[in-house]
C-alpha cells in the first residue's frame, strides 16, 4: 500500500471520493510511511496516530452516507507546529512550550479539519520560526529527505521534509522572511506565501506580526493551490485579514497546467542572482527564464533598487517585532516556568524562565528588537527600517507597471550541510536574501523546482503583486508542466 | 529595576549604529529583555551581536528622510468586528495549563518584595 502515499494531494482526493480507496487506508498508508523513514528525517514532533484514523474514519463515514465532500476530503496533511491545535502538543520547536496543549484552534486548523483534510501531526521547525534550517529546533533538526546530512530548509523544514520525503502530501508552512519558500526550494516541493492578510494569522504563535503568514506545501503547483483555497479567507479573529474574496489559485493552477504563457510579463530582478550565488543555482535559474521564454512569455530585465536593503531591514523589523511578542513568555499563564521557588521574585522567576526556555537565536533576536527599538536607536534602526520597506514596496509598484510576474532564484544556496553555518548568523540570514522583499512589501510568492545542482534541489521563485496570488500559480504550473519532474530522492535506507 | 524606555547600549557610551557591543551593553539588553544569561553567553553574544547590528546599520545608506515608514504591507484603518457576546475559553481547560494553579486561578510568583 505504500505507493498510496506517491499519489498527489488531488489525486488522492478523486480516489477517496470515488470509492477506490478509504481514507483510513490512506491515512494507515502515510503513518506506516512516517514509521518507516522519519527515524531518519525527524520531519515530525508529534505524530498524532488516533486522531488522524478518527479523522479520516469520518471522511469515510461521510462517503457511505453520501454527503458531499469537499475538494480535499481524506487528504492527509502534516501541521507546523506553531499553529495551535487544540489538545495536541504545540512547541513553536521550542522549550518553553514543551508539553503545552492548546485549548483552542487556530483558524486555519480548523478550516483544515472542517475541509476532512487528515492532519497526521505536527512537524518540526526553527525555534519561533527563527531560522533557515530547523537546527534551531530545541528538539534536534529535521534532515533533508535528498541527502541526510543536510538541512530541509527553514524555519518550515519539518513540513517541507514530511512532503519531500512522502510522510504527507501536503502540509502548512509559516513564512516571516521566507520559511516556506526556502525550505520548498532546498526539498524540491512547491510552497507559496501568500499575499499577507490572505490567511488569517488567529491562532498562530506570533513571530514579527506584520511579516508572519501561512501558506501550503505540495508536491504540485495544483496540490498547493487545493490547501491554498482551504486556508485562505477573511477571518473577523485576525484583524489584519483582507475582506474579498479568495484568489482563484485552482483555477489559475489548471489554466497554467495548459503550458501557455503568451503574452504573460515576467521581469528578471537584476538585483537578486551574481556575487554569492552559487553558480549551479544560477544556471537553473537562467535555464528556467528560458523556458518561461519558451512558453511564450515575454522576458524582461527589471530593476529593483533597494532590494539589496531587505535583508538589513528586514533584520531590524522582524527582530523587533519578535522582542514585543516574545515578551508574553513570561512563565504565568502557561508554559515553563523556572525559579519559582517563593523566594526569588516575579522578575526573577520570569528571567530564569525565559533563559533557560529560549535558544541561542530566539535570545539574539530578542536583544537586537530590544536594542533596535530603544530610545536614542529607535530613529536609526527600527525607524529607518521601515522607511526603507517603503522604498521596496514602490520598488514593486515600480517593476509591476512594466511586468506582470518578477522572478529569481528563490534561495541563494542549495542545502548546505547539517553544522555548516548554525555558529555563524550572518551566514545562516542571508539564506533569506531572495525572499525577503516579497516579505516586507506583502506581497505573494511561490517557489516551484527547477532542476538540481550537483544532485540537490533547486527553487525558482514567482512573485506578484498583492491579491494576485493566482498569477504565482498559473506561471508556476506552466512551468512545472514544461519541465522533467524532480526524480525521487534517495533517501537512505529505503530502497524503493 | 529596569525601564523598557532607558537607553541601552548608550548607557555605557560605547555603542552606537556603526559602533561595538560590549559585554555590559549585552548585559543591560539581557536586563532590558528579562533573560538571565550566563557569563559565558554575554561574550559569545557581544561577539555576534556586534557583527549583525553592523550588518543591519546598512540601512543608514539609505537616503530616507522624507519618505514615509510602512508599519504593514496592507493598510487598513478601524478594522471592526460585530459588537457580540460569546462564550469564553472555558476557565478549567485554560488553567489546566498553568504553570502554578490556585483557587481556580494562576498563581503568580512574587510580586512584593521585603523591604531591606
Amino acid at each position: 500500500m505504500t505507493d498510496l502515499t506517491r499519489r498527489t494531494a488531488a489525486e488522492t482526493a478523486a480516489a477517496v471520493a470515488s470509492g477506490e480507496v478509504s481514507a483510513v487506508e490512506v491515512a494507515q498508508a502515510h503513518l506506516d510511511r512516517i514509521a518507516e523513514v522519519d527515524g531518519q528525517v525527524h520531519a515530525f514532533l508529534h505524530v498524532d496516530t488516533d486522531g488522524a484514523l478518527a479523522a479520516a474514519k469520518a471522511v469515510d463515514e461521510k462517503i457511505a452516507a453520501g454527503e458531499e465532500l469537499s475538494p480535499l476530503a481524506g487528504v492527509p496533511l502534516a501541521m507546523k507546529d506553531v499553529v495551535v491545535t487544540k489538545g495536541l502538543p504545540t512547541t513553536a520547536g521550542s522549550k518553553i512550550h514543551e508539553g503545552w496543549r492548546p485549548p483552542y484552534d487556530a483558524t486555519i486548523t480548523r478550516r483544515i479539519k472542517d475541509a476532512g483534510i487528515v492532519m497526521l501531526g505536527k512537524t518540526n521547525m526553527d525555534e519561533f520560526a527563527m531560522g533557515s534550517s530547523t537546527e534551531n529546533s530545541a528538539y534536534g533538526p529535521s534532515h533533508n529527505p535528498w541527502d541526510l546530512g543536510r538541512i530541509p530548509g527553514g524555519s518550515s523544514g519539518g513540513s517541507s521534509a514530511a512532503v519531500a520525503a512522502f510522510e504527507a502530501p501536503l502540509s502548512i508552512g509559516t513564512d516571516t522572511g521566507g520559511s516556506v519558500r526556502q525550505p520548498a526550494a532546498v526539498t524540491g516541493i512547491v510552497g507559496h506565501k501568500p499575499t499577507y492578510g490572505a490567511v488569517s494569522r488567529n491562532g498562530l504563535i506570533a513571530f514579527s506580526s506584520s511579516l508572519d503568514q501561512a501558506g501550503p506545501f505540495g508536491r504540485t503547483v495544483l496540490d498547493a493551490a487545493l490547501l491554498h483555497e482551504v486556508i485562505a479567507g477573511h477571518d473577523p479573529a485576525d484583524s489584519t485579514s483582507i475582506r474579498g474574496p479568495v484568489a482563484p489559485v485552482v483555477a489559475a493552477a489548471r489554466e497554467g497546467a495548459r503550458g501557455d504563457l503568451t503574452g504573460v510579463r515576467i521581469g528578471v530582478v537584476r538585483e537578486l542572482g551574481g556575487e554569492g550565488y552559487q553558480p549551479g543555482v544560477l544556471a537553473s535559474f537562467e535555464a528556467a527564464v528560458e523556458t518561461l521564454r519558451g512558453l511564450g512569455a515575454d522576458i524582461r530585465e527589471v530593476s529593483c533598487p533597494h532590494f539589496g536593503y531587505a535583508l538589513a531591514a528586514y533584520y531590524l523589523i522582524a527582530p523587533s517585532e519578535a522582542s514585543s511578542n516574545l515578551a508574553r513568555f513570561d512563565g504565568v499563564r502557561y508554559g515553563l516556568r523556572v525559579g519559582d521557588d517563593g523566594v526569588n521574585s516575579l522578575e526573577d522567576v520570569m528571567s530564569l524562565t525565559r533563559e533557560a526556555g529560549f535558544g541561542a537565536e530566539v535570545k539574539r533576536r530578542i536583544m537586537i528588537g530590544t536594542y533596535a527599538l530603544s530610545s536614542g536607536y529607535y530613529e536609526a534602526y527600527y525607524g529607518q527600517a521601515q522607511k526603507v520597506r517603503t522604498l521596496i514596496s514602490r520598488d514593486f509598484a515600480a517593476a509591476f507597471e512594466q511586468v506582470d510576474v518578477l522572478v529569481s532564484p528563490s534561495s541563494p544556496f542549495v542545502a548546505f550541510g547539517i553544522g555548516e553555518r548554525i555558529d555563524d548568523p550572518m551566514a545562516m540570514y542571508i539564506n533569506d536574501l531572495c525572499t525577503l522583499p516579497a516579505s516586507l512589501a506583502g506581497t505573494p510568492a511561490i517557489s516551484v523546482p527547477s532542476g538540481l545542482s550537483e544532485g540537490l534541489p533547486v527553487g525558482l521563485q514567482i512573485m506578484a503583486p498583492a491579491l494576485a496570488d493566482e498569477r504565482c500559480y498559473r506561471v508556476g504550473a506552466a512551468f512545472e508542466a514544461a519541465v522533467e519532474p524532480l526524480v525521487v530522492p534517495r533517501l537512505v535506507g529505503v530502497t524503493r | 529595576m529596569p525601564d523598557a524606555t532607558e537607553p541601552a547600549a548608550d548607557a555605557t557610551g560605547a555603542a552606537g549604529p556603526s559602533g561595538r557591543i560590549s559585554r555590559d551593553d549585552v548585559a543591560h539588553l539581557a536586563r532590558l529583555a528579562r533573560l538571565a544569561v550566563t557569563d559565558e553567553e554575554l561574550d559569545v553574544f557581544a561577539g555576534q551581536l556586534d557583527v549583525i547590528l553592523g550588518a543591519v546599520a546598512r540601512v543608514g545608506e539609505v537616503a530616507a528622510a522624507d519618505i514615509p515608514p510602512t508599519t504593514h504591507a496592507v493598510a487598513m484603518t478601524n478594522v471592526f468586528r460585530p459588537d457580540e457576546v460569546r462564550p469564553s475559553l472555558p476557565r478549567d481547560e485554560v488553567l489546566a495549563e498553568a504553570p502554578a494553579v490556585e483557587d481556580h486561578k494562576f498563581r503568580v510568583p512574587r510580586i512584593l518584595m521585603d523591604e531591606a
